[in-house]
């Protein structure tokens, strides 16, 4: 957006929305007030607040209940509707801090599908901060991994995974002796290789391609009849990424 | 930035309205108000509450009374209630919340003041009017508008900065409860700590004023301390800080 943080907080207000670490709604007042509330600071004109109250509150299943109390909603209606509030005048960058912290989680899933089917319908850009890396994976294309105010990484989820964690692969098979067993833990690209029964559990560096280790599982006389093959996840990444830096 | 003002308004005249439960509470709480100082003290008084002073010392009294017990909620109760930082994050001006949480106070105390004296004047005239209209002498009518304004101002003011820095709604109430005892309690000791010759003067002096000349000191008095409570509190509204507290 081109702004100086430190000069230009007022152009970054208007341009912005948050819901910050607590939603900030007003619980003597009503969902529909609240809105009112904020629509009147960002000068929306008496027909746009009723119309853009509406279609908020109507896209996140509030719009019944408008006139109640908010103090007498649930935490993730409360969410919904701070969510709502920052979305009112159309920011093109909107701020969510653990928008699903303290919710339950069928809750949590919930407010994740609304806040999703929202962002397209506005296509408005979301900044979400987390630290459920569970829902950044879910919810983010691209995903900065922050420790003490340094970026370790960025980048889309799926290239996260590949570039700091390790990837497990679990081989259904016969023949996995201890010979193969040492053989694959002297590779550079193995990090651990378990034999539990007839399952091989292989646990991989990176983005390591495992077609040539399933030819040499083969050539050594291994019989392979399943093939497992897990991403690490974006905690495990994190984990392995936090582990480096120490 | 009036228009912001407004706003700010709307939303503390809103938030006060249904503090009780809903809107009618809120609205029985000033019927309450009106009804105890616009129709029992006055029909106490009889028709000497038109006649005398006592009216004008309602007049500057009744606004700190009305405004100590909503002010302290402004950014204490904000701040309690984790809202302040939401507000905050808005586009409102520094200014546009502040004057706008001041007026507010300002004109829930100067109104309710304004309506109690004109309820007054209909109770009084009602029960003592008999063939005759009672009404306030224009110095004394003067005197509740201009001084009841003051008197709000002087509360806002003084809640502002109380409730600026407390924590909790509960500290703020407390600190301004002080403040007000302090501010009404004082000039009656420093008048007896005062000399007994001083003394007499001063008493002759007020019993001897007109209405017109007291009304002037109290108001330049006022002002001079609105002013200076207003400036303060301009001071001392900085939003950074008040985001990191």
């Amino acid at each position: 957006m081109g702004f100086d943080t430190r000069k230009q907080a007022s152009e970054i207000r208007q341009t912005t929305g948050a819901l910050l670490e607590h939603p900030g709604l007003y619980e003597r007042l009503s969902a529909e007030d609240n809105l009112e509330f904020y629509a009147r600071i960002w000068h929306l004109s008496s027909a746009e607040r009723k119309a853009r109250i509406m279609e908020l509150l109507t896209h996140l299943g509030l719009w019944e209940r408008r006139k109640e109390r908010v103090e007498t909603w649930s935490r993730g209606m409360k969410q919904k509707l701070a969510i709502a509030r920052a979305l009112l005048h159309r920011p093109r960058l909107i701020f969510l801090d653990e928008p699903t912290a303290g919710l339950d989680p069928i809750m949590s899933a919930a407010l994740r599908d609304d806040l999703a089917a929202l962002v397209r319908h506005e296509g408005v850009t979301v900044f979400l901060t987390t630290h459920n890396l569970a829902e950044a994976e879910k919810l983010c294309q691209l995903v900065g991994i922050i420790r003490q105010g340094r970026l370790l990484a960025i980048g889309h989820p799926d290239e996260l995974r590949g570039k700091g964690g390790v990837s497990r692969v679990e081989i259904v098979g016969r023949g996995f002796g201890s010979g193969l067993l040492i053989m694959l833990q002297s590779r550079p690209e193995v990090a651990t290789a378990e034999c539990q029964d007839n399952r091989l559990v292989l646990e991989l560096r990176g983005e390591t391609d495992i077609a040539p280790l399933i030819g040499l599982l083969v050539s050594a006389g291994a019989e392979v009849e399943e093939i497992h093959k897990d991403k690490a996840s974006l905690e495990e990444v994190f984990l392995t990424l936090v582990q480096e830096e120490e | 930035m009036t228009t912001d003002i407004w706003t700010m308004i709307w939303k503390e005249w809103k938030e006060l309205l249904v503090q009780r439960g809903n809107l009618r509470g809120g609205l029985s709480l000033l019927v309450v108000i009106v009804g105890v100082f616009g129709i029992v003290f006055p029909l106490q008084e009889g028709p000497g509450w038109v006649e005398s002073r006592l009216a004008l010392i309602y007049g500057a009294w009744l606004p700190l009374f009305l405004v100590s017990a909503t002010v302290a909620d402004s950014f204490a109760g904000e701040r309690e209630r984790k809202t302040l930082e939401t507000l905050l994050a808005s586009r409102l001006s520094d200014r546009a919340i502040l004057f706008g949480k001041i007026s507010a106070a300002i004109g829930y105390g100067w109104g309710l003041t304004l309506v109690s004296a004109s309820v007054a004047l209909i109770a009084v005239n009602v029960a003592h009017g008999r063939d005759q209209l009672l009404l306030y002498s224009p110095m004394i009518g003067l005197g509740i508008v201009v001084l009841s304004l003051l008197g709000a101002g002087l509360a806002a003011g003084s809640g502002i900065l109380v409730s600026l820095r407390a924590s909790t709604v509960r500290q703020a109430y407390q600190q301004l409860s002080l403040a007000i005892v302090l501010l009404t309690v004082l000039p009656v000791f420093g008048f007896r700590a005062l000399p007994d010759d001083w003394r007499v003067q001063l008493a002759r002096a007020i019993a001897m004023a007109s209405t017109t000349q007291i009304v002037v000191v109290v108001a330049v008095v006022l002002l001079v301390l609105d002013a200076g409570l207003l400036a303060i509190a301009m001071a001392r509204f900085q939003r950074a800080r008040l985001m990191l507290d």
